[in-house]
């Protein structure tokens, strides 16, 4: 099998796609160009045509609507945001319309539209060219919200999305488009049927993230396999409809879980998975505090050290759970009594 | 001057005014009748009375407390839906706003439907899922209606570039007030169904309010077309209460659509006699609207169309009484028949957040 990565593997998702689903057609800023969505659209337009790879007026909000106009009409069209920041004129069709357009219309009609926002940030771009607004998509009921981290799952789940029946966002992260996999043939699978997956297995600690941040908890998770701490990674994937079923198998295991997003902390999608996670277990299967690192809660800077401050590092992920972790031991060795995990 | 060959001739404003067409005191004479035959104007003043005495009733809900979800009733536009339907296939696509009763109707939606929709039950064109702002009835190519000022418009150009691929023929249309246009969603959607030219027709219900504020006060000129025209959008502004020039303006801007010429824009002046929401006239709240509301109701669009029928003879008195109390009686009967039914039961709650194949049997 040959290496691909991460952009051209969404590349391989959408010739797939294009191939053998005539209802799928693709519309958004930039597709005719070669520098808006990196690699991961290259020459489409040219093989499938442009009139199923349609360049965009700068018009977010009448796209993305009529994307979703289409889907009410026979089509599964993906709208194509080359930056989320500028999909905020686009919340209309994708929060009022076709979040919604299922339960209003009694089950009748349903928007199948995938809506593919791009997370593109750092490199000094600022507030606005940077944004990860993922969580806020995930509050909202009737969206599926996809977060591919690896280039398999760009790809098979850009597939899945498209041919699901429901509204999904699909969000990507150029921070992930260098990463490399090899890629069996596709194969379709319903989007529902699709869960987090565990990426590395440990009993120490529980460490979960969506997108870009899954990368960063591998690389924390192999920084702290040099001290003798061995984490499990869990890698999201769907954070909406949001299922915790493996996270909660995973921390009954470890007793100690952090969450990792590259996106703000308030209302986000860390403390989500802490709380639902909590929800569900017995508080004694927590050998320590939950803990979340996420981005400061503040607008991305556009000053170099400032930015370096901004970003949590994989040096930062990993010493603040070998903090969480050392810590804990230390407390275990002063205390006398048996752990609760050892009770259940 | 920028009016195009579809504007009537007796259109006397300009690019920016609507000139005798937003003045009560004109345009109340019976209908000329240039273009309809009979057989085709008893059909229109049919479903026109027809959807008056529907949201009259509705109205009636409201007030003996049956009703609760928000109502916005079009009592006084009824001519404009039912011109445009006219020309429409069950292979269109139309799209509706918050006060769309009368766009639901004049595709020959159900009128059970719509009340048990409105009172909330299972039985209804939604299942009860929308009430009287979120209608859908697919098989009559009316694909929805929402409150959201102006959202249906992007879906509308999104419809007729589905249309386009599909390579039918049909076409979508999207209707809309004058207060969607201060939305920056029309101006997208111009721009974009004009430079892809596609086959969708925005009609504009310009009522001269939205909600309680009158144009005069949101906008600095009354002919909405005007943001047309500047789209290279073909516009024709007419009389929205004249139901001949609507049927005959919106079948050759709908035939001209079907032909691949694109785009285009109706533009039709009317006067809602209720108030934004609810049952009341609310002729305390607004511009002018305690003179001029007395004056609109005499350019009914239903008595103007009867006195035409009648002036030439197609039509008697008895003949409107006699279908006025049959319509009347129907709608009572499906009025008892909607506040019997059933509620949906509690579980659709969240069995339809996402789509179910089983439910359904569609994709």
């Amino acid at each position: 099998m040959a290496r691909v990565n991460y952009g051209a593997a969404i590349r391989e998702g959408f010739a797939y796609l294009l191939d053998r689903h005539p209802d799928v057609f693709i519309i958004g800023q930039g597709l005719w160009a070669k520098w808006y969505v990196g690699n991961s659209m290259t020459d489409l337009d040219k093989i499938y045509g442009t009139d199923r790879v349609i360049d965009s007026p700068v018009s977010e909000l009448a796209c993305t609507g009529a994307a979703v106009g289409a889907s009410l009409c026979g089509y599964r069209p993906v709208v194509v945001h080359p930056r989320m920041d500028f999909m905020l004129y686009a919340m209309d069709p994708i929060v009022n319309q076709a979040a919604k357009w299922c339960h209003m219309t009694g089950g009748q009609s349903h928007a199948k539209v995938t809506i593919r926002g791009i997370i593109n940030r750092g490199g000094e771009q600022g507030a606005q060219h940077s944004q990860a607004l993922h969580a806020w998509f995930a509050h909202v009921p009737g969206l599926r919200v996809v977060m591919p981290a690896t280039p398999r799952y760009a790809r098979d789940l850009l597939v899945s999305s498209v041919l699901c029946d429901d509204p999904v966002l699909y969000i990507d992260d150029r921070w992930l488009y260098e990463q490399e996999d090899e890629l069996p043939p596709i194969t379709e699978s319903p989007l529902e049927d699709q869960r987090p997956r565990v990426l590395m297995v440990g009993d120490d600690v529980t460490i979960v993230g969506a997108g870009y941040a899954v990368l960063q908890c591998i690389r924390a998770a192999d920084k702290l396999r040099q001290f003798n701490i061995r984490a499990e990674v869990i890698d999201l994937r769907i954070l909406n409809p949001l299922d915790v079923t493996e996270v909660v198998r995973s921390v009954k295991k470890t007793g100690r879980l952090c969450v990792v997003d590259s996106s703000w902390r308030t209302c986000g999608l860390a403390g989500e998975v802490i709380s639902s996670v909590a929800e569900i277990l017995d508080p004694r299967s927590f050998l320590c505090r939950p803990l979340r690192v996420t981005l400061p809660d503040a607008p991305a800077p556009t000053s170099g050290p400032l930015e370096a401050a901004y970003y949590p590092t994989d040096n930062h992920i990993a010493s603040s759970i070998a903090e969480l972790v050392s810590a804990q031991e230390i407390v275990m060795r002063l205390t006398p009594v048996e752990p609760a995990r050892s009770t259940k | 001057m920028a009016t195009t060959r579809s504007s009537p001739p007796l259109f006397s404003g300009n690019e920016y005014s609507l000139g005798d067409l937003a003045r009560p005191q004109y345009f109340n004479q019976p209908l000329k009748l240039r273009h309809g035959t009979s057989d085709a104007l008893r059909k229109y003043l049919e479903r026109m009375l027809l959807i008056r005495r529907v949201e009259e009733k509705i109205g009636e809900g409201i007030e003996s407390g049956d009703v609760v979800c928000p109502c916005h009733l079009g009592i006084g536009q009824e001519a404009i839906a039912v011109g445009v339907a006219s020309s429409l296939r069950p292979t269109d696509r139309v799209f509706g706003n918050h006060r769309s009763h009368s766009h639901f109707l004049s595709l020959g939606g159900s009128a059970f439907e719509l009340f048990a929709e409105v009172l909330g039950k299972n039985e209804g064109c939604s299942k009860g899922m929308g009430g009287s702002m979120h209608l859908v009835d697919a098989a009559r190519g009316f694909v929805g209606s929402v409150p959201i000022v102006a959202g249906t418009i992007p879906l509308a150009v999104g419809a007729a570039l589905a249309a386009k691929m599909d390579g039918n023929g049909d076409v979508a249309l999207a209707f809309f007030g004058d207060g969607a246009t201060e939305e920056g969603a029309l101006h997208e959607s111009l721009n974009l169904a004009a430079s892809m030219k596609l086959p969708v027709l925005f009609v504009c219900e310009n009522n001269l309010f939205s909600s309680h504020l009158h144009i005069r006060l949101r906008q600095p000129a009354d002919r909405i077309a005007r943001y047309a025209l500047a789209h290279c959008v073909r516009a024709a502004t007419i009389d929205g209460n004249d139901v001949d020039t609507i049927a005959h303006t919106a079948s050759r801007l709908i035939s001209d659509m079907r032909a691949g010429l694109g785009p285009a824009f109706l533009e039709v002046v009317t006067y809602r006699w209720r108030g934004h929401v609810g049952p009341r006239e609310d002729n305390d709240v607004g511009v002018d609207r305690n003179s001029d509301l007395g004056l609109w109701k005499k350019r009914d669009p239903i008595k103007r169309l009867f006195d035409g029928m009648s002036a030439r003879g197609w039509i008697r008195h008895d003949e409107l009484a006699d279908l006025d109390s049959q319509i009347v009686a129907t709608l009572n009967k499906d009025w008892e028949r909607a506040m019997a039914a059933d509620y949906p039961p509690v579980h659709t709650l969240m069995d339809r957040v996402y789509f179910t194949r089983q439910e359904n049997g569609t994709s």
